[in-house]
Order: C-alpha cells, then sequence, then structure tokens
C-alpha cells in the first residue's frame, strides 16, 4: 500500500516538474545578465540582475520605433483582456436573454446564426477578417482589436444553458408581481448569475490575453502592442544577434505570464466550475 | 425554451442586435469573402480579379508541398492530441487518488492553462536553444545532435512537446472533474467485485469517463490544429522553408507572406469543411457510441 503511495506521489512530482519547473526556470534566468546565461545555459539559481533587467524591460523605450516600453504593452494587454471579456459578457448575456425568454419569430433562425460561429475559428478566416478590417478602417485601433474577437458563440451558450436552469416561477412571480423584462434582467437576472459571470469573465479574460495571431495582424503601429504580441518582436529581434538578450526575452515572457496565472490560481475554484460546467 | 416568456414585438431585436451586429459583420461576411475570393486569381498588381471556376483547389489538392503539410499536420494533431490526453489523464488519476497535497498539485497543474501558446513557444524554444538550452545538451549526451529550426524532425519535436505541454493542463481539470462526478458506491461496488485495481481502472473507471474523453478528443483535435499557430510561429520564426508547418500555418503564409489571395482562400475553405466533418462526426457519430450513465 505504502509502496503505491509512494509512486503517486512520485508521479504527481515529476508531473509538476515538467508543467511548472519551464515557469520557473523561466523566471530565474530573467535575473542573470546575458553573458552569464550565454555561458552557463539556463538558470535555477537566483541572479544579481533582477531589479536592473526588470526595470529596463518595463520603462525603457525600445521595439523598432524606440517608443514602446513594456509598461505600454502591460496596459495594452489589459484593455485587450479586460475589454474582451466584458464585451463577450455583455454581448451574450443580452443575446441569451433574448433566445430564453422571448418569443418572436426570428428566435430560431438567429439562435443558429449564432450556433454556426462555434464551427469556424478565427484561424481559418483570418486573410478575409483582415480585408474588411482594412476596408473598415479598423487597422491599428482598440476596437479593431477586442470587437472581432467577440463574433464568436461561446459565452452566448454559458448563458443560454445557465438561464435554462433558471427556475420558471420567478419569472412567474416577477410578472405577477408586475415587474418587466428590463425590471426582471436587472433585478433577478443579473444577481442570479454573478457566479457564473465570474467565471466567464475569468475564462475570456485569459483568452483575450493571450491572443496572438490577431493582434500581430491588427497592429502594426508598436504603441498598440500587447505583451503576447510583442513576443514575436524578440523574436525578430534575435535573428543575427550575437549575444541575444536572454534575460530581458525571459522576463517579457514572465511578465506576459503572471497576470493570467494568477488569475487562474486565486480565482481556481470559479475557473474551473466555469469551464467544466459549461463547456459540455 | 421557457413556458413563459415575454411577448414584446420589438425587445428581443434590440437585445440580440449587437451580438447579430458583430457575427455578421466580422463572421459571416468574411467567410463568404473567404468562400467568394477561392474561386479567384487575384491579379499581383491590384487590377481586379478573375474567375477561374475550382482551379485553386485543383492547384492546392494536386500540390505536393501542400500534401506534406496534410501529412504533417495528421501526425502533428494525432501525437498531440494522444499524448495530452494520455498524460492528463495519468495525473488526473493519481491526483484523484492522493489525499495529502491534492490541492497543491492541482493548483500547480492547472496553473500553465493560463501561458500563451506564442510564450509557451518562446520558453521551449530557449529549452532546445543551440546555445543554453538544458534539452538540446541532454540530447548531445545521448549522442544526438539536436538542431531545431534546421532539422526538419528536430524541430516538430520541439513543437510536439511544447504544444502537449501547453494542453495538458486543460485535460487534466476535465478529467479530474469526470473522476470526481463518479459516484462513490460505484466505485466501492467495484472494488468489492474485482481486486485488481488496474482492472477497475479498465473496466469501470475507464467507460465511466468515456463522454468526458471524447469530448476532449474533439477540443485537442481543435486545439492542435489552430491554437497551435503561437507556438509553430515562434519555433519555426517566419522561416517555414525546410521546417514542418500545419495547415493553418500554410493559410497564414500563402495569405499574408506569399501574397496568394485565392490560393489563401481555398485552404481557408478546405479547412473550413474539415472542422464541419469534425463537428457532425462528434455528434451524429460519437455521441451515439459513448457510454453515458
Amino acid at each position: 500500500m505504502n509502496r503505491t503511495r509512494f509512486l503517486d506521489h512520485l508521479i504527481l512530482i515529476l508531473g509538476v516538474l515538467f508543467m511548472v519547473g519551464p515557469i520557473v526556470v523561466a523566471f530565474m534566468t530573467s535575473t542573470h545578465d546575458p553573458y552569464e546565461i550565454h555561458m552557463k545555459g539556463l538558470m535555477t539559481s537566483w541572479g544579481n540582475d533582477f531589479v536592473a533587467t526588470y526595470d529596463k524591460v518595463l520603462f525603457e523605450e525600445g521595439g523598432f520605433t524606440g517608443k514602446v516600453t513594456g509598461l505600454a504593452m502591460l496596459k495594452n494587454s489589459f484593455i485587450l483582456g479586460i475589454g474582451f471579456a466584458v464585451g463577450k459578457i455583455v454581448l451574450s448575456m443580452l443575446a441569451a436573454y433574448a433566445i430564453v425568454y422571448f418569443r418572436f419569430r426570428m428566435g430560431v433562425v438567429f439562435f443558429w446564426m449564432i450556433f454556426t460561429t462555434l464551427l469556424l475559428p478565427l484561424e481559418v478566416r483570418i486573410l478575409p477578417s483582415y480585408e474588411v478590417m482594412t476596408r473598415l478602417g479598423l487597422v491599428d485601433t482598440y476596437s479593431g482589436l477586442i470587437v472581432p474577437l467577440l463574433a464568436s458563440a461561446t459565452g452566448t451558450f454559458y448563458f443560454r444553458q445557465f438561464f435554462k436552469s433558471v427556475p420558471e416561477e420567478l419569472l412567474e412571480a416577477a410578472r405577477i408581481d408586475g415587474a418587466g423584462p428590463f425590471k426582471f434582467f436587472v433585478d433577478i437576472l443579473v444577481p442570479l448569475s454573478r457566479n457564473m459571470i465570474a467565471a466567464i469573465f475569468i475564462i475570456m479574460f485569459v483568452y483575450g490575453w493571450n491572443q496572438y495571431l490577431w493582434p500581430m495582424l491588427m497592429t502594426t503601429d508598436e504603441s498598440f502592442f500587447t505583451l503576447v504580441r510583442g513576443i514575436k518582436q524578440i523574436l525578430l529581434v534575435w535573428v543575427g544577434a550575437q549575444i541575444p538578450d536572454y534575460n530581458q526575452a525571459f522576463a517579457l515572457a514572465v511578465l506576459a505570464m503572471v497576470p493570467p496565472i494568477l488569475v487562474v490560481v486565486v480565482f481556481q475554484s470559479w475557473f474551473i466550475k466555469g469551464l467544466t460546467e459549461s463547456d459540455k | 425554451m421557457k413556458r413563459v416568456q415575454f411577448n414584446r414585438p420589438l425587445l428581443p431585436y434590440l437585445l440580440i442586435l449587437p451580438q447579430m451586429a458583430v457575427i455578421v459583420i466580422f463572421f459571416y461576411w468574411p467567410s463568404a469573402q473567404a468562400i467568394q475570393s477561392s474561386f479567384y486569381i487575384e491579379d499581383p498588381f491590384g487590377f481586379g480579379a478573375s474567375f477561374v471556376g475550382l482551379a485553386n483547389y485543383k492547384d492546392i489538392l494536386t500540390s505536393g508541398e501542400y500534401l506534406r503539410i496534410v501529412n504533417f499536420t495528421v501526425i502533428f494533431t494525432l501525437l498531440v492530441t494522444f499524448l495530452s490526453l494520455a498524460i492528463g489523464l495519468l495525473l488526473a488519476v493519481k491526483a484523484d487518488k492522493v489525499l495529502r497535497g491534492a490541492s497543491a498539485y492541482k493548483t500547480l497543474l492547472i496553473s500553465v492553462y493560463a501561458v500563451a501558446p506564442p510564450v509557451a513557444g518562446l520558453i521551449g524554444v530557449m529549452f532546445f536553444d543551440q546555445h543554453i538550452g538544458p534539452f538540446t545538451k541532454l540530447a548531445a549526451w545521448f549522442g544526438w545532435e539536436m538542431r531545431v529550426g534546421i532539422d526538419y524532425w528536430d524541430t516538430a519535436i520541439t513543437m510536439i512537446t511544447i504544444s502537449v505541454w501547453k494542453q495538458i493542463p486543460y485535460n487534466f481539470i476535465f478529467f479530474l472533474s469526470g473522476l470526481q462526478g463518479i459516484s462513490r458506491s460505484v466505485v466501492e461496488a467495484a472494488a468489492i467485485d474485482c481486486r485488481s485495481p488496474t482492472r477497475r481502472f479498465w473496466t469501470v473507471i475507464l467507460p465511466l469517463l468515456s463522454p468526458t474523453a471524447f469530448f476532449l478528443l474533439i477540443i485537442n483535435m481543435t486545439y492542435a490544429l489552430f491554437d497551435t499557430f503561437g507556438i509553430i510561429d515562434t519555433t519555426v520564426k517566419d522561416k517555414a522553408a525546410n521546417n514542418p508547418i500545419t495547415l493553418v500555418y500554410k493559410v497564414y503564409m500563402d495569405g499574408f507572406r506569399g501574397n496568394d489571395i485565392g490560393g489563401s482562400s481555398a485552404q481557408s475553405v478546405i479547412l473550413m469543411l474539415v472542422v464541419l466533418v469534425l463537428t457532425v462526426f462528434q455528434f451524429r457519430f460519437i455521441e451515439r457510441r459513448v457510454h453515458y450513465n
């Protein structure tokens, strides 16, 4: 018995090492200077350059135009993550409310039109989407960055499932008390959905924060770069460099990882509940 | 739908309008355009386009390069799906079993879920780097000189490793919640009937997990096909020449680097059909054969 329990823990510890190890190594390496990294390879110990490196990455202006700082990219990442999550929640809650609680002729048609978007991820229709954006003049704008990503059905489905599970008696009672659709939504449905909203916010925030391909195409102006988008720039600068700034690259990667990891770890129970109960 | 509903003539349309507007402008319009331009060849100097029927499709499906990429995409998708499902399941079974430290293991194992694919790609590329990568050194110790970015299969191994690493937490979360959803009485009854835990796992637990597993199968295939873009991009760094790439990356390369709008659109349409088949397969075939309790 003891032997099998030991084996279980051993497998789990190996799993944790494999999963978390690279993140820890990335962080540790970012605190050393590039020559040391070049000589000795990746680091597992704490170095002396933590403050210097992160200060440089966050505040020194760099990039091709020499204007963008890590802090500006961090701000853009937050705008994208929060803007996407909020937009997704507002749009999909309203749409799900209409679909579940109203009788209207086009309801079924709209439902299927929304459902179809689940079939085709943005990556598949990337070029025509880009063309539409240039035609609308939305390249290098925050709305161009955020709004097209909202064109999918995931959020609507989460809320549709949830609204359907809300007891019918609530609506009956509310109507007897004379509540109209607006009052019912604001005073009853929104408070009831609080946990659901939190869970979806976390999932969508991480999803928005981690976007790569779309921001890469939509932002050519460096002042709109997000951290994840900035990764591409690091790699391009590297090609041909004698000793690349390993420490700065890792520092930027760490900055791009920390906020979403914190959100997922801190709000773990909401996040897991939202993910497993709504995706099926 | 609800039995009791509101009956207003205009309000539901107003409520659904924002969502529909976004979908029509940013989903239906581009998708229609992809289908349309797949039948045209764009003039390289920008003077209009001429209708060529199915020529773009014919060019793609007879091109040796495209078929090689199809081939790699299939291998890549199968390996990533299988490995990340297997490792996720193994860790979930173990995390479900241990009493001490279960929540610590859980927290640590799911944290990688939040890492963006290109960030995972950057870190992974460092681990396989020529100068500083520990995996490259390890491989060299066994007499295998890894040259990521130059050697086709060395690059492929890097891409697969990073993609699996990134996807394990997702599978872990779903398998663990599936395992915890199995009722105690079933587990105990099985323990009375059968002494071997391994046999119990294959005959009782795994069949009960099959809905989760098949749901994850489709999700993982979609992940490997589409969401790995950032990993592939950071591994091959725009130099797709001799490197392994997947179909989505090819759409991007031809559309944005090669300016072949017709060809890229035709590839998009082919991928749309693949996704459509996967979805229909999920609904029709798998759902019927899987054991639901």
